[in-house]
C-alpha cells in the first residue's frame, strides 16, 4: 500500500520536471555534429571528389554494404566509377569514416531516411556526393600524395623536393 | 604427389647438400641447415623476421639492412653484435637473437629511414593491401612519422602497356635490377644515379624488352612496379575472388592465380609450384587473360536457320532441342577435339561421338609430331624434366626450338641452367651459393655449356656457348651427328661438313662431361627429323651411362593430353566426311583455320550438313557454324591439363560467368556460358543418352575418362575430389576480408543472391570455409597473418624456397622406359638443297601474337607485330627487295602451275612487308606463326616451299582468295 502511494507521488512530481520528449516531427531535435547518421561523400576544398576509391571503407564495413569500383581520369587522378551504399544493411557504425584516409566518407547528423521500399535505400554516388567538405574543411589528399594528377606534377605536392634529374652528373 | 621415380627428387633440390645442425635463437635450440643463411632458416622456422632485398630465388646481397639480428659469441656473451641475418651462415651452435631490443631498434630505424621519402600514396597505390613494405613497416612497429622535411621525388617512365612505374615509392632494395638483369637477362633496365637519388628505370621511356618484365610487379616489395592492366579495372587483393589455375597460353602449364571481381577477370598472379614455374611467369601468361573479358566472347547460343540466314541468338533450350533433333535423326556425327580444351572436355566429346568418330583437331603434320613426341617420351630411356629440373641441368642442347618465344618460361629456366657449372667455381672458393653478389662477382661472365641450334636467332642467344643456324634438315643432321659422336651405334650422318662435325663433337664432349645433360627440342620448327634427332642425342647419352633429360616444348596447354586421348587428324576427318557416312561436325574449342590449310577447312565445313561449334571466342570457324554454343574459358570451368612434361594439373573455376551483377555494370548479356563438358553432356541427354552420361560433376567425367583410358588414370590424383573437405568445410575462393557482399548486387535486387554452389570442386564461391592452409593443389591465394603480400608464400613452404607443404601440385603421367635397348631413329634427312626460285618458308614464333587467345588481350595485341616476310639480306638483294618493301609470296600445293582458267588452282598469294634477318640461311625465309592475318596465312603448315617475288603494286589483288 505504502509502496503504491510512493510510486504515485513520484509520478505526480514528474509533472513539474523539465520535459524531454519533443514533438517530433513538428519539432526537430538538436543532434550533435558527430552523430552517426546518413553517410555522404564530400568534396575537397577545390571542389573535386575527395574519394580516391581506395576500398578501405568497403573493407572496414562489418556488414559489407559498400561496393565501389575505382577508375582514373586521363591524368591519373583516381576516383570511384560507381560508389554504392546499401543503407538497408548499414548499421551506422562509422567504421568507414574511421578507415577513410582522405576524409571523403563522412557520417552526418541526418537520420530521416525511412522508406517504404527497401530498394530506395540503395544510394549511388550521385545520391551520396555533396558539394562541400563536410566536417573536415581544408584537407586535400592529392596535395599531400606523391602521385601526379592533372595540374599537379611531381614535386608540386606539400613538402616535396623538385624531381631528381637522372641525367645529372653532379654528385 | 611425390614423384614415383626412385632417385629423382621432384622437390626443389637445395642449392647445398647441407646437413642439419642446431642453432640457438633467443636461447632455444632449433634445427637448421648448415651453411644456409640465417634469414632463410629463421623464416623457415616460422619466425617473422623483416626483410626487403632478399628473395628466395635471387639470394642475399645484404643491401637493405632490414633483417638485422644479434649474434652472440657464446652462452656467456650477453652483449653480442648486430649482424645481417641474410648474410650470415648458419653454423652449428651459433647463438642469435631476433627479439633482442638493440636488434629490434635497429630494424625499426631502418624502416623509418626507408619511409622518410616514401610518398603518402597508399590509398591510390595499387600495391596497397598486398604491399611488403606495408607489412614490414607494421611488423617493425613504425607507426608515426617523425620526419617532416621535404621528400625526394622522381619522374616516372612509360614502360609500355604491361608495367606501371611510380618511382617515388622506391626504397632502393635493388630487387628489380637483380631480377631483371641478373636473373632474367634483360639489358634495357638498370639502376641510375647515385646516393639518395638512385633511380630504377630505362635510359629513356619505352617498352621493357624482357618478356619477364611482369615479374617486377611481384618482385618489387612496394608499389614502384604495378600491373598496368589491373589499373584499368583496379581491385584490391582482398576483393578478388581467386582459385588455383593453370596458364593456358603455352604448353608448360605454369600455375597461376587469376582474380575476378564483378564478373570480369582482373589479373593473373603467379602461383608458386616448386617443380614448374617457381616464383616467375612470362608476360604472355600474366597479361594474356583479357580474352576472358573480350567482346568476342560467345555468351549465348547462336543458331542459323535454314542453312543460309545469319546466326541468331537463341536460348539454351532451343539450341539443345535443335542439337537433339540433329543428332537423333539418324545422322552420324564426328567430333573434332582441341589441344586447348581440357582432357575432360575432349573426353566428353569423344564419348558423345564415339571413339572412332573423334578427331584431334590438328593437321596431319602436327598430330604426327605430337604422337611421335609422346612415343619418344614413353618408350625411350630419357626422362622429361620438370621446369625446375631444367634449371638444374648443367649442359644443354637446344635443337630447333625458339624457346624464348614458344615456351618463354623454359627460356628463363635455361638462363639459370647456365649458372650451374660456374657455381662450382664459387663453391670451390668457399662462397655459399646464396651469397648472390659474391657468386656473380666470382664467376663474372662465365657460363655453362648451352648450345642453341635454331632456324633463326633467339632471345637467349646471349647466354649460348655456340649457336648454329640452319633449316630444319640441317638442325636434325647436327643432332644426329651429335648422337653418333656420343654413341657410335647411333646412325651416322653422311656428307656432314667439317664445321658441323666439329661443332657436333664439341657438343657431344660437353654433354658427356656434364652431370645432368639436357636436350631441348619441340614442335616449333615443325619438323619430325628434328624431334627424332633430339631423342637420339638424349638416348645416346642414356645408353652411354649419362642420365640425360629430354624436354619437348609443345604449343598448347593440353597438346599432350589431347594426343593421349587419341584420334585422327583433320585430314582423316575430311576423308570420313568425303565418304558421306557422316553429316554432322562437332568442333570443340578449336579454330580450324589456324590448324591447317584454309581450302581444306572450307571443304571440311562445306561437306558437313551441320556444323556445331562449342567455343568461348568467335572465330572464322564459328562464323561458318550452324549452331554455336557458348563454352567457358579456363577461368569459368574446371578441368585437367597435361603439360609438356606430362604433368596433369587441375585448374579450378574462378567465377561463375554471366551473373547479373556484370550485366548491370558492364552492359553484358546474361549468358548461358557453361563448361564445354557440360554442354556435351547436355547434348547427350537431349539425344536421349541420359544413362550413358549423367555426369553431375567434373569428378564423374574425370573418373569415366580414367576408366576408359587407363594411361590417364593418374589424372584422378591431380587434385582432391569435389567431396574433399577440411574439418567439414570447403575452401573459400574469397578472402575473409572480401567486401561489398551486401551492396554489389543491390542495384539489381535488394535481396542478396544465394552464393553459387560448386559441385565440381572442394572450393566454394564464398568467403566462408576453412581458414587454414589447404592442400597444395587447392591454394587459392597466398596470405598469412601479418603477411599480405606475395611473400606470404614463405608460410606455405616447409622450407622457404622449397616445395609447397605437402608437395608440389601435379601428377606426372609419363615416365621413361628404362632397361630396354635403345632403338635409334635411323631416318637421317638429306642436307638442305637450295631450290632455284623457291624458298623454304620457316616458322618464326612470337611470344606476343603467335598464341591464339592471348592476342585478344589488348596489351598483348599492342606488343605483337604485323605479318611480315623475313629474308636473308643476300636473298633480298637478289630479289631486288629492301626492308619494308612489299614482297609477293606465292604459296600452295599447285605452286608452279598458274592456270588462270581454274580459280581453284590459283596458288594463294600474300603481300607481306619484307624484314631482313641475317640469321636465316640463304634459300630460307621466315613467316611469323599464328598472327591474326587475312587470307588463311595463319593456317599454313610450315615449313613449306614458296615462291617470292617483288610485288608490283598494280597487280596487287586483295589479300588471297580466302578473304
Amino acid at each position: 500500500m505504502w509502496n503504491s502511494l510512493k510510486t504515485m507521488w513520484i509520478i505526480f512530481l514528474h509533472m513539474f520536471h523539465r520535459r524531454v520528449t519533443i514533438q517530433y516531427p513538428d519539432e526537430k531535435p538538436k543532434i550533435p555534429p558527430r552523430w552517426r547518421g546518413r553517410i555522404i561523400l564530400s568534396r575537397d576544398p577545390d571542389g573535386e571528389e575527395r574519394c580516391v576509391a581506395c576500398y578501405l571503407c568497403a573493407a572496414a564495413c562489418p556488414v559489407d554494404c559498400i561496393a565501389l569500383q575505382a577508375t582514373e581520369d586521363e591524368h591519373g587522378r583516381r576516383y570511384p566509377e560507381f560508389f554504392r551504399i546499401n543503407f538497408s544493411r548499414c548499421i551506422f557504425c562509422g567504421y568507414c569514416e574511421e578507415a577513410c584516409p582522405t576524409d571523403a566518407i563522412q557520417l552526418t547528423p541526418d537520420f530521416e531516411m525511412g522508406e517504404y521500399n527497401r530498394k530506395n535505400l540503395v544510394y549511388e554516388k550521385e545520391d551520396l556526393l555533396i558539394d562541400g567538405t563536410g566536417k573536415y574543411p581544408g584537407y586535400n589528399f592529392y596535395r599531400v600524395a606523391g602521385v601526379g594528377i592533372g595540374g599537379k606534377h611531381k614535386g608540386d605536392a606539400e613538402n616535396e623536393a623538385p624531381p631528381v634529374d637522372p641525367r645529372s652528373l653532379l654528385p | 604427389m611425390k614423384s614415383a621415380v626412385p632417385g629423382v627428387n621432384t622437390a626443389t633440390v637445395c642449392k647445398c647438400e647441407a646437413k642439419v645442425t642446431t642453432i640457438h635463437i633467443d636461447d632455444r635450440p632449433y634445427p637448421a641447415k648448415d651453411g644456409e643463411n640465417l634469414l632463410q632458416e629463421c623464416l623457415s622456422l616460422g619466425f617473422n623476421l623483416p626483410y626487403f632485398c632478399w628473395h628466395p630465388a635471387l639470394g642475399s646481397v645484404g643491401a637493405c639492412r632490414q633483417c638485422a639480428i644479434k649474434q652472440f659469441k657464446n652462452e656467456e656473451d650477453k652483449r653480442g653484435k648486430v649482424v645481417m641475418a641474410c648474410m650470415t651462415a648458419a653454423k652449428d651452435g651459433i647463438r642469435i637473437s631476433i627479439d633482442d631490443s638493440e636488434a629490434r631498434e635497429f630494424r625499426a630505424s631502418v624502416v623509418e629511414w626507408l619511409m622518410v621519402d616514401h610518398p603518402h600514396d597508399c590509398p591510390v597505390c595499387d600495391e596497397g593491401g598486398e604491399c611488403h613494405l606495408q607489412d614490414m613497416t607494421v611488423m617493425n612497429g613504425h607507426v608515426y612519422r617523425r620526419y617532416h622535411g621535404r621528400k625526394r621525388t622522381f619522374h616516372n617512365q612509360d614502360l609500355g602497356p604491361l608495367v606501371n612505374h611510380e618511382m617515388n615509392r622506391c626504397i632502393q632494395c635493388y630487387r628489380c635490377t637483380r631480377f631483371y638483369r641478373d636473373y632474367a637477362g634483360g639489358r634495357d633496365f638498370d639502376a641510375l644515379v647515385l646516393r639518395n637519388q638512385v633511380y630504377f628505370g630505362r635510359y629513356q621511356d619505352g617498352v621493357l624488352e624482357s618478356e619477364f618484365s611482369g615479374n617486377l610487379v611481384e618482385v618489387c616489395p612496394t608499389g614502384v612496379f604495378t600491373d598496368k592492366t589491373l589499373k584499368r579495372h583496379y581491385t584490391r587483393k582482398w576483393d578478388l575472388q581467386t582459385a588455383p589455375s593453370v596458364c593456358v597460353h603455352c604448353g608448360l602449364g605454369c600455375n597461376t592465380i587469376p582474380g575476378e571481381r564483378y564478373g570480369t577477370l582482373r589479373r593473373i598472379r603467379n602461383r608458386f609450384n616448386g617443380a614448374v614455374n617457381g616464383y616467375f611467369l612470362c608476360d604472355r601468361g600474366r597479361y594474356g587473360y583479357d580474352f576472358v573479358n573480350s567482346r568476342r566472347r560467345i555468351r549465348q547460343p547462336l543458331l542459323r536457320k535454314h542453312g543460309i540466314a545469319p546466326l541468331q541468338l537463341a536460348s539454351k533450350r532451343d539450341a539443345l532441342q535443335l542439337l537433339g533433333e540433329i543428332l537423333s535423326s539418324g545422322a552420324r556425327a564426328i567430333g573434332i577435339g582441341s589441344p586447348r580444351a581440357s582432357i575432360e572436355a575432349n573426353f566428353a566429346l569423344r564419348t558423345l561421338v564415339g571413339r572412332d568418330q573423334f578427331y584431334l583437331g590438328l593437321s596431319e603434320r602436327d598430330s604426327r609430331l605430337l604422337a611421335s613426341i609422346l612415343d619418344i617420351l614413353k618408350k625411350g630411356p630419357a626422362r622429361t624434366p620438370s621446369l625446375h629440373e631444367v634449371e638444374l641441368a648443367d649442359a644443354v642442347l637446344v635443337l630447333g626450338e625458339d624457346v624464348a618465344n614458344t615456351a618463354p618460361r623454359l627460356g628463363l629456366a635455361l638462363r639459370q641452367a647456365v649458372r650451374r657449372q660456374p657455381e662450382k667455381m664459387a663453391k670451390k672458393m668457399g662462397i655459399p651459393l646464396w651469397n648472390d653478389h659474391a657468386v656473380r662477382e666470382a664467376v663474372q661472365e662465365e657460363r655453362g655449356p648451352l648450345f642453341i641450334a635454331t632456324v633463326a636467332d633467339t632471345r637467349i642467344d646471349d647466354i649460348a656457348t655456340r649457336t648454329f643456324r640452319g633449316p630444319p634438315e640441317e638442325l636434325a643432321r647436327l643432332g644426329f651427328a651429335v648422337a653418333h659422336a656420343l654413341d657410335p651405334s647411333a646412325p651416322q650422318v653422311s656428307d656432314v661438313s667439317n664445321t658441323t662435325q666439329a661443332l657436333a663433337d664439341a657438343i657431344a664432349q660437353k654433354l658427356k662431361a656434364a652431370e645432368r645433360p639436357l636436350i631441348i627440342s619441340g614442335m616449333g620448327c615443325g619438323d619430325r627429323a628434328v624431334v627424332e634427332a633430339a631423342a637420339n642425342v638424349a638416348w645416346a647419352l642414356c645408353s652411354t651411362g649419362h642420365a640425360a633429360g629430354l624436354c619437348y616444348a609443345v604449343p598448347e596447354c593440353n597438346s599432350l593430353g589431347a594426343v593421349m586421348l587419341g584420334g585422327g587428324s583433320l585430314e582423316n576427318a575430311l576423308e570420313a566426311l568425303d565418304d558421306g557416312a557422316v553429316d554432322t561436325l562437332i568442333i570443340l574449342e578449336n579454330d580450324l583455320y589456324r590448324r591447317t590449310d584454309a581450302a581444306m577447312v572450307d571443304r571440311l565445313l562445306a561437306a558437313a550438313r551441320n556444323v556445331v561449334v562449342v567455343d568461348h571466342i568467335e572465330h572464322a570457324t564459328s562464323a561458318k557454324a550452324d549452331v554455336v554454343v557458348p563454352a567457358a574459358t579456363f577461368a569459368e570451368a574446371d578441368g585437367t591439363l597435361l603439360n609438356n612434361e606430362g604433368r596433369a594439373q587441375r585448374f579450378f573455376q574462378v567465377f561463375v560467368p554471366g551473373n547479373d551483377i556484370k550485366d548491370d555494370i558492364w552492359g553484358g548479356i546474361a549468358g548461358d556460358i557453361q563448361e564445354s563438358w557440360r554442354w556435351l553432356r547436355d547434348i547427350m541427354v537431349s539425344v536421349g543418352r541420359g544413362d550413358e552420361a549423367r555426369w553431375p560433376s567434373l569428378d564423374d567425367v574425370t573418373a569415366a575418362c580414367a576408366a576408359a583410358i587407363p594411361n590417364l588414370e593418374p589424372i584422378l590424383r591431380a587434385a582432391p575430389p569435389a567431396a574433399f573437405r577440411i574439418e567439414g568445410q570447403k575452401i573459400p575462393r574469397e578472402p575473409h576480408r572480401y567486401s561489398g557482399r551486401t551492396a554489389m548486387h543491390a542495384n539489381v535486387s535488394i535481396q542478396e543472391p544465394e552464393q553459387p554452389g560448386d559441385p565440381d570442386s572442394p572450393l566454394s564461391f564464398s568467403m566462408e570455409g576453412y581458414p587454414g592452409h589447404p592442400p597444395p593443389s587447392l591454394i587459392p591465394r597466398f596470405w598469412a597473418p601479418g603477411w599480405n603480400s606475395v611473400q606470404a608464400l614463405n608460410k606455405f613452404q616447409d622450407e622457404v624456397g622449397g616445395p609447397l607443404k605437402g608437395g608440389d601440385p601435379g601428377e606426372r603421367l609419363i615416365e621413361p622406359l628404362q632397361g630396354k635397348k635403345v632403338a635409334y631413329f635411323q631416318n637421317v634427312p638429306a642436307g638442305f638443297k637450295l631450290r632455284a626460285g623457291e624458298w623454304l618458308l620457316l616458322p618464326l614464333h612470337h611470344i606476343f601474337g603467335s598464341e591464339e587467345l592471348s592476342i585478344l588481350a589488348p596489351p598483348i595485341a599492342e606488343l605483337s607485330t604485323e605479318p611480315y616476310l623475313a629474308l636473308n639480306p643476300d636473298d633480298a638483294v637478289d630479289l631486288r627487295l629492301a626492308a619494308g618493301d612489299d614482297a609477293q609470296l606465292l604459296f600452295g600445293p599447285e605452286l608452279m602451275e598458274i592456270s588462270p582458267g581454274f580459280p581453284e588452282e590459283i596458288p594463294r598469294a600474300y603481300w607481306l612487308p619484307v624484314r631482313l634477318k641475317p640469321e636465316l640461311q640463304r634459300g630460307t625465309a621466315g613467316l611469323p606463326v599464328g598472327l591474326p592475318s587475312p587470307g588463311g596465312l595463319a593456317g599454313i603448315g610450315l615449313p613449306a616451299f614458296g615462291k617470292i617475288r617483288r610485288a608490283r603494286k598494280e597487280n596487287r589483288i586483295e589479300e588471297g582468295r580466302h578473304e
